[in-house]
């Protein structure tokens, strides 16, 4: 068997040696032109003191790295990126863990409100933002307009969702975990139906609940798919400013800052590319990190 | 310990469409080995899960140890299933599988260490208490389960096609490994299985079903012996029954009662077999061929013989089954009849 298998390897490679080149090329032409280029270009700016229109560079060492670590703007996006990150995992997971429960035994329309629960993730998020700018504005708020109504707050008194730090940060909290909720979701419902019959029925007969099937039986059976869904929204959150950018912009006062909208406000819309790069780098040890967990999770799946 | 018994018992799937179980209605014995037995599609799994209250009857009752079972959870039920797949919990060692249904029930807790391990011992896993569910060969997930299922003490088991996951050299062990267990714990037993040898070396009694209705049940003797119709005649049985239509009856003969007439002693009916195949298999020969003459011309019959050395093939011998060993079924419903004497030159 391994001999066989040997010899055809050689057999493929002795007919054309550059096959295996060819086919693996592109891919790499592809990771490396869109990817390792602009990351060594974000190294090499970083200890630069490159500006937008500029067309002189010179090396000027740590010098970035030292005045961003001393910025109250930097380390407000530090804590910021994290309680942005871990939050919205948090409302996504237990949001998809419900949504995908729900959606998993059949019933009438349910291939409707799959496909409803699909939209956010679907739909442009720039379009999907602004919709929810307007949904939170200051003045047209349809929330606002309910909640007066309603009569839980006074019109002159009305809660400015964007406008107010902690309000500002959970409404920008609640519409990325609004976005990526669908994708986890599916991911969960895959899980779940990998799941077989068998074991809830048997929980079931041993005399388990419906509580304790889920939390004692199918959640810690679903832990490595879930391990999949987290790890992939903590990247998506980490390194995405889209919802920030287009609700916030960061404001008030740096209150829903992050480490990827400051380096983007920092390097693009502030002309200091060097200190944009600098900022952005410091994605890279927490992202190397989570990388490692993300191949181990891959690794033990492919094993069990 | 409990007497399961069902009334009526129905379950449609599909409004319209034939019930996977029809109008069932079955009593068991205290402590005793119930076998359903039937081919896929039967429902006789349809049935046990009804029994164990994962399935909703469309009509009928369902009654444990006297009391009307059909509006509890299975939870509620005291009864105790091994799955087919054995539904072990992947994520939980062998000892928290086992300890599973004592937790779930509340029983309290200092007693949980006593009972797995008497469980765990009188299966002989003691030993792997520690382990995984991957970690295990599937005799040994097998023993889990039952351990799993005999913890908690329930008043009748349900037993799904537990062997039929194992290969066959496992699977008569594990079967001896049954027998003996039952009659160690005397609980009420439900088994389902496909598997006609199984059925009649475990079995009680056992109950053939087919298209979701109760075709016989009764003693493994009564029911290879008489069976009721041929359905039950060909389903038990390995070659099956020999049946030959003849005017308007079935004549039905076992193929270990066909015989050549020399040694035939008895008051029997003579046949005439023209050989077209002889299976050597070691203990006994199969010989198969047609019927030869009158209204039998060219019907197939098998037979199974302890020599057929002096057998050609090609060649027309004289056969003949003794009188009592002849079944009568009418042609046109296919259920038993009286014997009646067989003219057929």
């Amino acid at each position: 068997m391994a001999m066989s298998r040997r010899k055809v390897k050689s057999i493929g490679a002795a007919q054309s040696p550059l096959l295996g080149a060819a086919m693996f090329g592109p891919a790499v032409i592809y990771i490396l032109a869109l990817v390792g280029g602009p990351f060594l270009l974000a190294v090499f700016y970083a200890f630069s003191d490159a500006r937008i229109g500029s067309v002189e560079m010179h090396y000027v060492g740590l010098e970035n790295f030292r005045s961003i670590l001393q910025s109250p703007s930097f380390r407000i996006s530090v804590r910021n990126s994290i309680i942005f990150t871990l939050c919205s995992q948090l409302v996504v997971i237990v949001g998809s863990s419900i949504l995908a429960l729900a959606l998993e035994k059949p019933f009438r329309g349910r291939g409707l409100v799959r496909f409803l629960i699909l939209l956010p993730w679907v739909a442009p998020i720039a379009l999907g933002a602004i919709g929810w700018k307007w949904i939170l504005d200051s003045i047209y708020s349809v929330i606002t307009w309910v909640l007066v109504a309603l009569h839980v707050f006074k019109p002159y008194n009305a809660p400015m969702w964007l406008g107010e730090p902690y309000l500002a940060m959970a409404s920008v909290l609640l519409v990325h975990s609004w976005r990526l909720m669908p994708f986890s979701t599916v991911i969960l419902i895959a899980g779940r139906t990998a799941i077989p019959k068998d074991i809830p029925e048997a929980a079931q007969v041993d005399g388990a609940g419906f509580w304790r099937t889920q939390f004692q039986i199918i959640l810690p059976m679903m832990r490595p798919i879930m391990s999949v869904a987290i790890l992939f929204g903590i990247i998506f959150t980490f390194t995405d400013m889209t919802v920030v950018y287009i609700l916030t912009a960061g404001g008030p006062f740096d209150s829903t800052q992050t480490l990827p909208s400051l380096a983007f406000a920092t390097g693009i819309q502030g002309s200091d590319l060097a200190a944009g790069a600098a900022i952005s780098l410091f994605l890279v040890p927490i992202l190397v990190i989570i990388a490692y967990f993300m191949l181990r999770v891959a690794h033990r799946a492919e094993v069990t | 310990m409990a007497v399961v018994e069902t009334r009526n018992l129905t379950k449609v799937f599909k409004e319209g469409e034939l019930g996977a179980v029809n109008n069932v209605n079955l009593e068991t014995r205290e402590g005793e080995f119930l076998v359903f037995l039937g081919p896929s599609g039967s429902g006789k799994t349809t049935l046990l899960r009804m029994i164990a209250g994962l399935e909703t009857p469309t009509e009928g009752e369902i009654l444990i140890g006297g009391r009307v079972v059909n509006d509890l959870s299975p939870r509620d039920r005291r009864i105790a299933m091994v799955f087919q797949s054995y539904a072990l919990y992947p994520h939980l060692s062998v000892y928290k599988n086992i300890a599973f249904p004592l937790k779930a029930q509340k029983v309290d807790k200092k007693f949980h260490k006593e009972k797995v391990e008497w469980a765990a011992s009188l299966l002989g896993i003691g030993a792997l208490l520690e382990r995984k569910p991957r970690e295990l060969s599937g005799g040994e997930r097998q023993r889990v389960a039952l351990a799993r299922a005999i913890v908690r003490e329930p008043s009748v088991f349900l037993l799904d096609e537990p062997l039929s996951n194992l290969d066959a050299k496992l699977r008569l062990s594990a079967r001896e490994e049954l027998e003996r267990f039952h009659r160690r714990v005397g609980t009420t037993t439900i088994y389902v299985t496909h598997d006609q040898v199984e059925a009649m070396a475990m079995g009680d009694r056992v109950v053939v079903l087919n298209k979701g209705v109760v075709r016989q049940s009764g003693t493994p003797k009564e029911v290879y012996d008489n069976p009721a119709d041929t359905f039950v005649a060909t389903f038990l049985g390995s070659p099956p029954m020999n049946l030959v239509e003849n005017g308007d009856v079935i004549v039905g003969f076992r193929p270990e009662h066909f015989r050549p007439a020399a040694g035939v002693t008895d008051a029997a009916v003579p046949f005439r077999l023209n050989v077209e195949n002889i299976e050597y298999l070691g203990s006994e020969w199969i010989v198969s061929g047609t019927l030869v003459g009158g209204s039998l011309e060219g019907k197939k019959v098998i037979a199974r013989l302890g020599s057929a050395q002096d057998l050609q093939l090609g060649k027309t011998y004289d056969f003949a089954v003794p009188h009592r060993e002849l079944k009568f079924f009418d042609g046109a419903s296919q259920i038993r009849v009286d014997a009646r004497p067989v003219t057929w030159r």
